[in-house]
C-alpha cells in the first residue's frame, strides 16, 4: 500500500491523525503529513477509515 | 404525506409530540432520487437524507454554501442569530477559492495536536464549573450551569478574551442562543454588544499582542482586522450552543446507558446518534447537478438532513441503537468537505472531559426529572435541551 496526499486539498480536520495516529500527522499549518508512506498489515485498515473520513478527499492510497 | 399533483412533502417540523429525529426520514432515505419539499419560509428544497448523497451534496464544487447566492434556501430565523451572514469574515458562507483564505489561517489553532495543548485548560475550566455546582447544594440546572458556560470559557480563553470581561462575554453568548428566555430586541442587543465588544478587543490585541488567537490572526497579516471581527464572531456562535446541546443530550444518553461512561467511544456515537446541527448544512446548486439519481437544477436549494445521513441503516448497521462500539465512524455530524467543522477536535476534547469529570466527581448524578419531562428544543435550529434538572 502506498499513501500520497495532496496537500492543496486538505482543510485541516484532523480525522487521519485521529483514525490513523501513526501514520498521519499535522505540519505546524494544521495540514495533512504523512509518517509511513508504505504501511502494511493491520495499519492498513486504519488507512482505509483514514481515507474514508478525510472530508476533502486529500488522501488516496494505491497497491492494497 | 405526497401532495400528490404537486410531488410537494411536508416538511417535518418539529413538534414536542414528535421524537427526533423525525420518523419520516426514513420512508424519505428510501424514496428514488429527493425529496421536494417547502421551508417553514416558503422556499423549496431539495432534501437529502441518505449518507451517500449528503456527503456528495457536501463535497461537490457545483453546490454552493453562499447564501447571498439566488435560491440558497431561508431558514426560519429562530434560534439562528439575524444576519452574521452579512459580516465580512464569516466564511462558512463562502465558496472556494474565496474561504480558503480563512480556513487556512484557522487550522492551526484547532489542529489535534493544538487542542490536545488546550487540554489541561479545559480540565480546569470544567472542574471549577462543578466544584460551584456541588459548592450550591445537592442540584442543578445542567445546560446553565455546566454545558453552556464550558465552551464559552474555552473559545473565550483560546480567543484571549482577558479573565475581567470572561463574565461579559459568557453573559451576552447566553442571551444569543438561548431562543427560550430571550426575544429578537434583546438578541439584536447581544450581538452588537458582542461585535463592539470584539472590535475593541481585536484593536487591543493590535497594540498589546498576548499568546492568542486573535494575536496570532493579527501577526500572520492573511485577514484584515475588520474581517477577524466576523471570523471571531463566528469561531464563537459556531462552538457555543452546538457543543452546550450535546454536552447536554450525552449527559442524559450516558445516564440511560451507564455501561457507556468512562468510554472515550461513547463521545463520536453521541454526535452521531444525536446530530444537533440536522438543519444547518444548507446549500444551492449552481449548476445542474445529479443527486442520488435525482436531476437538481441551477438555482434550486438543497438541505442535507445530517440526522438523516447518521441514522442511514445502508452506512451504519442498527442505526436507531446507540452503541458506541460500532465499528463505522463515519458520521457527518461536524458536516464533511471543506466546511467541516473546524473546532471538531476541541468539541471532542470539551466532551470527553466534561463526561468523564462530572461522573468521576458525581457518582450519583441522576435526572431531576422524569425523562418525559425533559424539554427539547423542538423550536430552534439546532437540537437541544432547554434545561437539564439533575440533583446527586
Amino acid at each position: 500500500m502506498r499513501i500520497d496526499v495532496n496537500d492543496g486539498r486538505c482543510v485541516g480536520a484532523g480525522q487521519c491523525v485521529l483514525n490513523a495516529p501513526g501514520l498521519f500527522d499535522q505540519d505546524d499549518q494544521g495540514m495533512v503529513k504523512v509518517l509511513d508512506q508504505h504501511p502494511s498489515g493491520p495499519d492498513a485498515a486504519a488507512v482505509l477509515q483514514a481515507v474514508d473520513m478525510c472530508p476533502s478527499g486529500a488522501i488516496r492510497v494505491t497497491g492494497f | 404525506m405526497t401532495i400528490q399533483d404537486t410531488g410537494v412533502t411536508e416538511f417535518p417540523v418539529r413538534k414536542p409530540d414528535v421524537p427526533f429525529p423525525p420518523p419520516q426520514y426514513a420512508d424519505f432515505r428510501d424514496r428514488d432520487g429527493l425529496v421536494r419539499s417547502v421551508l417553514p419560509t416558503g422556499c423549496p428544497v431539495w432534501l437529502v437524507t441518505r449518507h451517500e448523497d449528503v456527503r456528495t451534496v457536501l463535497t461537490d464544487r457545483r453546490i454552493s454554501s453562499n447564501p447571498s447566492r439566488p435560491g440558497f434556501p431561508n431558514v426560519a430565523v429562530t434560534g439562528g442569530v439575524p444576519r452574521q451572514d452579512q459580516i465580512p469574515g464569516w466564511f462558512v458562507g463562502l465558496d472556494p477559492p474565496e474561504h480558503d483564505r480563512f480556513r487556512k489561517a484557522l487550522i492551526p489553532e484547532f489542529s489535534v495536536r493544538r487542542v490536545r495543548e488546550w487540554q489541561p485548560t479545559i480540565q480546569s475550566i470544567v472542574d471549577e464549573q462543578i466544584d460551584a455546582m456541588l459548592a450550591k447544594g445537592d442540584s442543578a440546572e445542567l445546560v446553565a450551569e455546566l454545558a453552556l458556560p464550558v465552551p464559552s470559557l474555552v473559545i473565550s480563553t483560546i480567543l484571549g478574551v482577558p479573565p475581567i470581561d470572561r463574565d461579559f462575554f459568557e453573559s451576552r453568548t447566553k442571551t444569543l442562543v438561548s431562543v427560550q428566555t430571550t426575544t429578537e430586541a434583546e438578541r439584536d442587543v447581544a450581538v452588537r454588544e458582542l461585535l463592539r465588544y470584539l472590535e475593541r478587543l481585536i484593536a487591543l490585541k493590535q497594540k498589546r499582542p498576548g499568546d492568542d488567537l486573535v494575536s496570532r490572526l493579527l501577526a500572520n497579516g492573511n485577514l484584515e482586522p475588520r474581517e477577524l471581527t466576523g471570523v471571531v464572531m463566528l469561531l464563537l456562535i459556531a462552538g457555543h450552543e452546538t457543543t452546550a446541546n450535546n454536552i447536554a443530550l450525552g449527559v442524559v444518553t450516558l445516564l440511560g446507558n451507564p455501561r457507556w461512561i468512562g468510554d472515550s467511544r461513547a463521545v463520536d456515537e453521541l454526535l452521531r446518534y444525536h446530530s444537533v446541527a440536522d438543519l444547518v448544512a444548507l446549500r444551492v446548486a449552481v449548476e445542474d447537478v445529479e443527486v442520488g439519481g435525482q436531476l437538481v437544477k441551477a438555482g434550486e436549494g438543497i438541505m442535507p438532513l445530517i440526522a438523516g445521513a447518521n441514522r442511514d441503516d445502508r452506512n451504519f448497521g442498527c442505526p436507531e441503537d446507540f452503541d458506541p462500539g460500532r465499528s463505522t465512524r463515519n458520521h457527518v455530524a461536524f458536516g464533511y468537505g471543506v466546511h467541516q467543522c473546524l473546532g471538531q477536535n476541541l468539541v471532542r476534547a470539551e466532551m470527553e472531559i466534561v463526561y468523564r469529570t462530572l461522573f468521576e466527581r458525581v457518582p450519583t448524578l441522576a435526572l431531576d426529572t422524569t425523562p418525559d419531562l425533559l424539554r427539547f428544543k423542538h423550536d430552534g435550529t439546532l437540537f437541544g435541551l432547554h434545561t437539564l434538572p439533575v440533583r446527586w
